[in-house]
C-alpha cells in the first residue's frame, strides 16, 4: 500500500481481475439446471457470448476453475446471470447446484473471449444443443431489449421438454425440438436437428452462432454448411467437459 | 490460489489430484481423460494428398513439404503433457510428427517471430525461441495412430509447453516476421504468450 490505496475509489472496470460476487437470486429452469443472478463489485458490460471464470476455494487453499456463459444481458447493469448444467462427476457444478444458496458468495472473473459474441450484425441465427443454449440467451434476451425487430432465430435441440431451459421465455423466434422424449400432444419438432430443420430456418446472410457439446457442434455446422452458410459466417462454441 | 484468503463456504474439493500428478498439473487446471475439441468454427476438411506445409517469409530458403515429402523427414515420438486454457490438462499422452528443428534446418530463419496458419483460417503467432530447441513439432499421429480430423489432422502444429491453442490445427504453414502480432485468440482475448505454468490465458494475465 502507497497510502493512496484506503482513500481511492475501487476501478469500476476491472476485466480479468478476480471478485467476489454476491449470489442474489438462484432461479430453477430444469432438474439439473440452475441460474445464478451474480452481483459483482467490479461490474463492466460483457459482450453477449462472453464468459466468466469461477474459482472455489477450499479451506485447506486447494483451487478448482471452470468457465461460464454469461446468459443476461448486459443491459442488466451491476449483475451477471450464469446458468449451470449439473454434470454429476464434476465439481464445480455439483457445488453450484448442491451447495450456493442466495446471499453466498463466489470468486468470478471476467469477461473474457470476444469472438463467439455478437456485435449486432443481422440476421441472426442461433443453434444450441442442451445448455449450449445458454451464450445464446445472452444474445437473445440482448436483442430483444436492443433491437427487438431485428431478424433472429433460435433453434434449440433438447433431449425432452422438461429439460428445456428458459422455457418461459422463448418465444416465436423459438423453433425447440426435443430428442428423446417428446410429452403427448406436442406440436413442435422431435428427433435430432437434421438437414431439413436447419435449412428452413437459415438466413442468407449473417452470422450462426452454435453451441454444444461437440459432436452437436459438428453436425449442426455440417447442416449449416449445406444451407448455404460460408464457414466464415460459423461460430462454433463446444463444450469440453466443465464440471 | 486465492488472494485475501477467501474460501468458498462447504467447498471440499472432490475431483481431487492425486498427489504423484498434481505438481504437473499447471495452477487453475484440472486433470482430464478424454481429449475434448475446441474449435471455432467448423471442422476444416484437408485430405493428406492435398496437404502441404510451407515456411516462408523471413528465411533464407522458403520450403514447401507435400505429404509424401514431409513422411519422409525424420519423425520422433512426442510424449507429452497438454494444457487447455479452458482448464483441462491430459497428461502422459504422446504424438508423432517431424521436430520444427528439423525444418528450420532446411529453410534457416532469419528472424526471431513466426506466425502459423491453418487450413481453415487460424492463426497463432510465436516467438520462435518457442519453436525451437526441440520444443515443438508438426505431428500427424497421436497415440499411435493418425491425428483425427477434429484434433487437427493431417497435421497440426504441437507446442506442448504452452496452452494448446497454441498448437494450430490443420497446419499450412508458418510466415517468419520481424516483428509480433496477434493471431486468432491472441487478437479475441486471450494471452500473447500463453504459458500454463504462468496461468496466462488471457490480456491481462
Amino acid at each position: 500500500m502507497d497510502g493512496l490505496g484506503a482513500t481511492a475509489a475501487p476501478a469500476p472496470r476491472a476485466p480479468g481481475r478476480w471478485q467476489i460476487a454476491t449470489v442474489e437470486q438462484i432461479r430453477v429452469e430444469t432438474p439439473r439446471v440452475k441460474s445464478f443472478r451474480l452481483r459483482l463489485p467490479m461490474w463492466m458490460p460483457h459482450l453477449p457470448g462472453q464468459h466468466y471464470d469461477v474459482r472455489l476455494t477450499a479451506s485447506d487453499g486447494y483451487v478448482a476453475q471452470r468457465s461460464y456463459s454469461v446468459a443476461s444481458s448486459p443491459l442488466e447493469e451491476g449483475v451477471i446471470e450464469l446458468t449451470v448444467d449439473r454434470l454429476d462427476e464434476g465439481e464445480v457444478s455439483p457445488y453450484f447446484d448442491d451447495v450456493l444458496v442466495e446471499g453466498d458468495q463466489v470468486e468470478v472473473r471476467g469477461p473474457f473471449a470476444s469472438y463467439f459474441v455478437w456485435r449486432g450484425e443481422q440476421p441472426v441465427l442461433l443453434v444450441g444443443g442442451g445448455s449450449g443454449v445458454v451464450p445464446l440467451m445472452a444474445i437473445l434476451r440482448h436483442r430483444r431489449r436492443t433491437a427487438p425487430e431485428l431478424p433472429m432465430r433460435l433453434l434449440y435441440s433438447a433431449r425432452s421438454e422438461e429439460e428445456v431451459i428458459y422455457a418461459g421465455e422463448l418465444g416465436e423466434e423459438t423453433t425447440v425440438t426435443l430428442t428423446r422424449s417428446a410429452p403427448p400432444g406436442w406440436q413442435g419438432h422431435s428427433g435430432r436437428i437434421d438437414a431439413p430443420l436447419v435449412a428452413s430456418l437459415a438466413f442468407d446472410a449473417g452470422p450462426a452462432f452454435v453451441c454444444g457439446s461437440n459432436a452437436f457442434v459438428e453436425a449442426a455446422s455440417n447442416f449449416l454448411l449445406g444451407a448455404g452458410y460460408e464457414p466464415q459466417r460459423i461460430r462454433t462454441e463446444r463444450f469440453g467437459p466443465t464440471g | 490460489m486465492s488472494e485475501g484468503g477467501f474460501v468458498s463456504r462447504g467447498f471440499g474439493g472432490r475431483r481431487r489430484t492425486p498427489d504423484d500428478l498434481r505438481q504437473r498439473l499447471p495452477p487453475g487446471q484440472y486433470l482430464e481423460r478424454d481429449f475434448p475439441v475446441l474449435t471455432a468454427g467448423p471442422t476444416p476438411q484437408v485430405d493428406a494428398g492435398e496437404w502441404k506445409v510451407r515456411i516462408d517469409g523471413m528465411v533464407a530458403n522458403p520450403t514447401e513439404w507435400s505429404w509424401e515429402e514431409f513422411n519422409a523427414l525424420p519423425q520422433e515420438e512426442v510424449p507429452c503433457d497438454i494444457h487447455c486454457v479452458t482448464k483441462w490438462s491430459k497428461l502422459d499422452t504422446s504424438f508423432r510428427g517431424v521436430s520444427l528443428d528439423t525444418l528450420f534446418d532446411a529453410v534457416e530463419p532469419l528472424d526471431a517471430f513466426a506466425m502459423a496458419y491453418s487450413y481453415g483460417g487460424y492463426t497463432t503467432n510465436h516467438a520462435l525461441e518457442d519453436l525451437t530447441d526441440g520444443r515443438a513439432w508438426v505431428v500427424t499421429e497421436h497415440e499411435g495412430e493418425p491425428l483425427p480430423r477434429e484434433h487437427g489432422g493431417p497435421a497440426r502444429l504441437l507446442v506442448p509447453h504452452l496452452y494448446f491453442w497454441k498448437s494450430a490445427k490443420w497446419l499450412a504453414g508458418l510466415r517468419v516476421s520481424d516483428h509480433d502480432e496477434p493471431g486468432f485468440w491472441e487478437a479475441n482475448g486471450y494471452h500473447n504468450h500463453g504459458d500454463p505454468w504462468k496461468e496466462q490465458r488471457y490480456w491481462t494475465d
